[in-house]
Parts: structure tokens; C-alpha cells; sequence
């Protein structure tokens, strides 16, 4: 394969960000989902008292 | 005769979002339906799966078939294989900026306030593209035409949408009041938006060093179908990824409101 060391790195660049994008996004998230269902947990056992 | 509005009753617990949705025209009542949280965060749920696993099937399927299968340029050689990444970056910068232009005719004319938070979003998503767009086409323009870079229409106005994005993403986070942020931010993508015909049209108005288009709406593609496919199904792989990326974004950024919003409501009633 020709021009191999201009192939790789356009490659390489597109994957790590796309895959850094997406699993930030993931992760926040998850991260937010987790720290909203605590809260509104706690919330719901305050009222409830 | 009536107006068709009821008048609001003392102490009826009336949204934002149903007054909103009272005034608003026909067409946009069913957006604005979106405009619930509840129902927004419900609907994107089920609909995120659907979107990222085709994405990540699709990215690596096309990423693959570019790099492995299709044949090799008779002019260019394997560096045409840049375009398999190359392309779909360029077309989601332009379509992410687009995006960005219809959050802001929503923000701006009927206050979704959805259409802010996605503006927010879509930003640093779009400008991560663009900046792909870039560099992916300094890395083919190197060996291609001998210069990391030229001062070319296309590649010029390209650098310009990444300058708009950073503008984009700086105002609407670097006022105290948000609700001016967004506003400044929605001025700046329906001012900016010019730049996209500009783009698109740069290859046929100036002697441009960068090949005019090979895709078009009206015509026939002038480029072998060995490796359209391969481009096809790498540009549908990475749209997915891209709006599964800004739905995922904007589904947290929704929660992290309400989180702010229920602290904050703790912190009173303490």
C-alpha cells in the first residue's frame, strides 16, 4: 500500500476522536443518569417520611 | 368571536412548555412537545440504541471496506483512501453547522428552549469534525499536491466554519446569564451559516486547487461504484455516530439541569 504514513495517521486521528467523542458522551451519561436517580431517590424517601 | 386561547386561571399550575405550545403555531406545537424534559429524555432513551449500534456497525464496516477492499486511485494511488474518512468529516461539519443555524431560528424566534441546550451540544461535536475535516485534508493534500496547505477557496472557508464553531462555542458559555450566552451563540450560527453555499459552491466559483465536487443531487456520481459504496456506508455510519454522540450529549446536559434544578430546590426549602 502507497502513502501509508499519510493513510495511518488520518486513520488513527478520526477513530481516537470519534471514539473520545463518543465515549465522553457515554460516560456523562451514565455519570448524570446515576446522579439523578440518587437524588430523586433521596427526594422520594424525604417526602415520604 | 374567539382567538382560540383560554384565559389562564389564578393559581392553575400552567407550564412554560403548554403556554408555549398554545401561542405557537400548528406546525411547531408538535416541537414543542419536546420541549418536556420528561418526554424528551423518554423518547431520545429509546431511540439512542437504534442509532448507536448501526453507527458503530456502519463506521467500521465503511472504515474497513475504504481501507482494505476498495480498489486504489489510477491517478492517486492508496492516498485516495483518505477520502473515506475525509468526506463524511467535511459533510457532518457542514451539517452539524447547519444544525446549529435551525437550533438558532428555534431559539431565537419561538424559544425552544431545547434548541439552546442541542446548540450547546452540537458545538464542540461539530467543531471536532470540522477539525477532522482539516487535518484529514492536510494529510491527503501533502502527498497529493505537495503542501500541507494552501490558501485555497474551499479550504479557506473550511477553516473559517472551524472559526466560527470555536466563536460559536466560546459565546455561548462565556456570559454569567446563559439565556445572553444562547442568544449571542444563535446570532453567531445564523450569521455564520453564510459561510456554508460558500463552501459548497467555492470548487465551481474560484480556480480552486481542490477538486470540485464528485457527488451530486442532479447527477450521476463520476467515481467508480467500488468505491462509492465503501463512502456511502462510511458517511451513513458516522452521521449515525455523530447524532447518537449530540442526543447522548443533550440527554445529559437535560439531566444535569434537573439535578441543578432539584438542589437548588433543596437548598430553599433547608
Amino acid at each position: 500500500m502507497t502513502h501509508l504514513p499519510y493513510i495511518i495517521p488520518s486513520y488513527a486521528i478520526t477513530v481516537l476522536v470519534v471514539g473520545w467523542l463518543s465515549i465522553g458522551a457515554w460516560a456523562r451519561m451514565r455519570r448524570t443518569t446515576r446522579k439523578l436517580a440518587a437524588i430523586d431517590t433521596r427526594a422520594a424517601q424525604r417526602s415520604g417520611r | 368571536m374567539t382567538c382560540g386561547f383560554k384565559p389562564r386561571e389564578r393559581g392553575s399550575k400552567v407550564t412554560i412548555v403548554e403556554q408555549t405550545n398554545v401561542l405557537a403555531p400548528a406546525g411547531t406545537r408538535s416541537l414543542h412537545r419536546f420541549a418536556n424534559p420528561g418526554r424528551f429524555l423518554r423518547i431520545s432513551g429509546r431511540v439512542l440504541p437504534f442509532l448507536a449500534i448501526p453507527a458503530l456497525l456502519l463506521t467500521v464496516i465503511g472504515l474497513y471496506w475504504g481501507l482494505f477492499i476498495a480498489p486504489p486511485d489510477y491517478q492517486q494511488h492508496d492516498a485516495m483512501r483518505i477520502m473515506y474518512v475525509h468526506v463524511p468529516s467535511a459533510w457532518l461539519a457542514s451539517a452539524g453547522y447547519m444544525a446549529l443555524a435551525i437550533c438558532a431560528v428555534f431559539s431565537l424566534v419561538w424559544r425552544h428552549p431545547l434548541a439552546d441546550l442541542a446548540a450547546v451540544e452540537i458545538g464542540p461535536v461539530g467543531a471536532a469534525f470540522c477539525a477532522l475535516c482539516l487535518i484529514s485534508g492536510s494529510l491527503w493534500g501533502k502527498p497529493m499536491w505537495g503542501a500541507w496547505w494552501v490558501w485555497d477557496a474551499r479550504l479557506t472557508s473550511m477553516l473559517v466554519l472551524f472559526f466560527l464553531y470555536l466563536g460559536q462555542i466560546a459565546l455561548v458559555r462565556g456570559f454569567d446569564d446563559p439565556q445572553r450566552g444562547y442568544r449571542a451563540g444563535a446570532v453567531l450560527a445564523l450569521v455564520g451559516a453564510v459561510d456554508l453555499p460558500i463552501i459548497k459552491f467555492s470548487v465551481d466559483w474560484w480556480n480552486t486547487l481542490h477538486q470540485p465536487a464528485t457527488i451530486t443531487l442532479t447527477g450521476a456520481p463520476t467515481m467508480d461504484s467500488r468505491m462509492l459504496w465503501p463512502l456511502l456506508v462510511s458517511t451513513i455510519g458516522f452521521t449515525l455516530a455523530f447524532a447518537a454522540i449530540v442526543i447522548a450529549r443533550l440527554r445529559a446536559a437535560v439531566m444535569e439541569r434537573r439535578i441543578r434544578g432539584l438542589l437548588m430546590a433543596r437548598a430553599q426549602a433547608a
